[in-house]
């Protein structure tokens, strides 16, 4: 016992020793940035390390030490309670598309001065202006994604393999793996069904409901994250997600699965983008962290490292990342660039009203039941 | 009967032990995948401590933990002793029930409120942000509290009431005699307190997430979120190292253990010789 005891108060002088030595100089800068999990190059791998090439770079342009803070959050909601909370603050954020849309709407989010952000020239013309920031007054985007099919096409027939009639297929009874959340199932519903995804009419989405009832009898089962595993070791042949996650599936299917992908007409796109919180701290050196993330070797790690398409023509004309990823990914990661915008209008969920979405929930509650 | 028994405990060491060995196992794979096994490899060990947030937040948590649960045993063990001391029933069952709050109370509801509770006196004092390491600790430091007291107080009841009043009748000061006579007494109850305490602290996610400032992330957090993406077998990894590091601490604690009470036995033995030889 005297010996735990002893282990203990050794652990516990080494930990004081480490934290003291943390405390640095005044002079040092912090930039507090908060992103999703997972969704950074962070040297893991033999990559390029974001976060520390940006403190070697500031400091070595700036002549002063910047420590960066990087804190992860597992979803937009997440996020929220936590900035709203006032209890933290931070300088970055990097949120969905219709999370933007409602800090917008609650001044949740600063004006950025894009005179510190001159690489913001390398974003297209077609991401720029969509309807969570239309006059481009608070978000540079990262990353953007499409939701598609993913299919094994060691079971399933090539023929099949179109639209979102392969999820409502029979013949593949039990090897069917839908999306565990109301908004993205409902979704696939309403774009078979060719009906509004942000409507707020109720009959509309009385009818995904009963797509989704006649759907669920060959549901082999309702998943998020799973749909790794499960897709990867071939224990089921169908499933939809977005496409970058596809090629992390491609890198570790087993053998005798072989993986392939396809858009269906109608889908869901998202954006992430960096925005500034009303929260921050450092105004400026947020800024000067946004321009770095979109100079060309940061931009193009992350790219790689995330699998997600990039809304930054410096990545995807870049020749060295085209070879990277293979004529196939390019294919299925930038598909039609220049449309981006229209589809995007046309078919991107959008926050739904209060009411609707606690309809949305009820149904779905529903469905789960039965 | 027997046979069946025995096929029942085999069962159940299945079950507890089969979720461990998998990812013991799939740690040493090769490919990313939790279902194909393709070749021995120490590929995900490199890759483990080569992530340096990941290991930030081991040192994170493990700072956490060690801080949190020996200020809450010092402090529970104190609270025990006064506790032991109250004369009055009223008073004492009330004391009782007060500290069993933070054990019953659901995680996320304690979580919640401490946080609300930081957020208010911190802007009552005018601070842009109230959580950082502090407040994570303070309510870490909360919730180990009632299970130190759980484990100390009990040893203290068992305890005779005549030893610290022997130490102070032989010319012990009150705490000399706690510290010679009180306090080797009830150390089991003191130390299972320690371990309980952090281990509590080492794995717990949902008061953490609540009261977690910017830029100091416990391992739980980290690893839950990266649930958009897809959990890295680097976790495999981490966990089967923190599962032998647990293991070889056991084992010691345990084989000490049996060591002191061996010596304990054989003094007690020897002793009884000598007298039945002065007889």
């Amino acid at each position: 016992m005297k010996k735990i005891t002893a282990l203990f108060t050794a652990v516990l002088l080494l930990c004081t020793l480490a934290l003291a030595g943390c405390g640095g100089s005044s002079k040092t800068l912090t930039l507090n940035v908060y992103n999703w999990g997972e969704y950074i190059s962070d040297g893991s791998e033999d990559s390029f390390d974001t976060v520390r090439e940006f403190e070697k770079w500031y400091e070595a342009t700036y002549k002063q030490k910047v420590k960066v803070n990087y804190t992860t959050f597992a979803s937009n909601e997440d996020m929220y309670a936590k900035l709203s909370s006032g209890a933290v603050s931070f300088d970055v954020v990097i949120p969905s598309d219709y999370m933007i849309a409602r800090m917008r709407e609650n001044n949740m989010l600063l004006e950025l001065d894009f005179k510190n952000i001159p690489n913001y020239k390398n974003i297209d013309e077609t991401f720029r202006g969509l309807y969570y920031d239309p006059d481009n007054k608070y978000t540079v985007p990262y990353t953007y994604g499409v939701t598609g099919v993913i299919y094994n096409a060691n079971v399933v027939d090539e023929a099949d393999a179109k639209g979102w009639d392969l999820i409502w297929n029979d013949k593949y009874k039990g090897e069917i793996l839908q999306f565990n959340n109301s908004r993205d199932a409902f979704g696939t519903a309403l774009y078979k069904l060719g009906l509004d995804v942000n409507s707020s009419d109720h009959a509309v989405w009385d009818q995904a409901l009963a797509e989704l009832k006649k759907q669920a009898p060959l549901v082999k089962s309702y998943v998020m994250d799973e749909i790794y595993n499960m897709m990867e070791s071939g224990e089921a042949a169908i499933g939809t997600y977005y496409a970058g996650d596809y090629f992390t599936m491609l890198d570790a299917q087993a053998e005798g699965v072989d993986l392939k992908f396809y858009y269906p007409e109608r889908t869901n796109y998202f954006i992430d983008a960096m925005c500034i919180p009303s929260c921050c701290q450092n105004k400026e050196l947020a800024e000067i962290f946004i321009n770095y993330m979109l100079s060309p070797e940061p931009a193009i790690a992350n790219a790689e490292f995330i699998y997600y398409a990039s809304p930054n023509s410096a990545v995807y004309t870049d020749e060295g990342y085209i070879e990277e990823m293979g004529e196939e990914a390019m294919a299925i990661l930038y598909p039609e660039v220049e449309d981006f915008a229209a589809l995007y209008n046309e078919y991107a969920f959008r926050s739904l009203d209060e009411s609707t979405l606690d309809y949305v929930n009820s149904l779905w509650e529903t469905l789960k039941i039965n | 009967m027997k046979r069946a028994s025995k096929i029942y405990t085999a069962l159940i060491m299945i079950f507890l032990f089969a979720p461990i060995a998998i990812l013991l196992v799939f740690s040493f794979n090769r490919a990313k995948s939790l279902s194909v096994f393709s070749g021995f490899s120490l590929y995900w060990y490199r890759e483990l401590f080569r992530d340096s947030e990941t290991l930030k937040a081991v040192r994170n948590t493990l700072i956490l933990a060690v801080s949190a649960s020996l200020i809450s045993t010092v402090m529970g063990t104190a609270a025990a002793v006064g506790i032991n001391k109250l004369r009055n029933k009223f008073l004492r069952t009330a004391l009782d029930s007060v500290t069993n709050i933070p054990m019953i109370n659901p995680d996320i509801i304690t979580g919640i409120s401490l946080m609300l509770m930081f957020v208010f006196v911190g802007r009552l004092f005018g601070a842009a942000t109230s959580l950082s390491f502090w407040t994570m600790l303070i309510a870490h430091i909360t919730f180990c509290l009632p299970y130190v007291i759980l484990q100390v107080l009990p040893k203290l009841q068992q305890m005779d009431k005549a030893l610290p009043e022997a130490a102070m009748d032989l010319g012990c000061t009150p705490l000399r005699a706690f510290f010679k006579a009180e306090l080797p007494e009830i150390m089991p109850g003191v130390v299972t307190g320690l371990i309980m305490a952090f281990t509590l602290s080492l794995d717990d996610f949902v008061i953490s997430y609540f009261t977690a400032g910017n830029g100091f992330q416990t391992l739980p957090i980290r690893i839950y979120n990266m649930t958009k993406k897809t959990v890295t077998p680097k976790m495999y990894a981490l966990a089967t190292i923190i599962f032998f590091v647990i293991l070889t601490l056991l084992l010691i604690s345990n084989l000490s253990d049996d060591e002191s009470v061996r010596k304990r036995r054989e003094a007690r033995a020897n002793k009884k010789a000598a007298k039945e030889a002065v007889k």
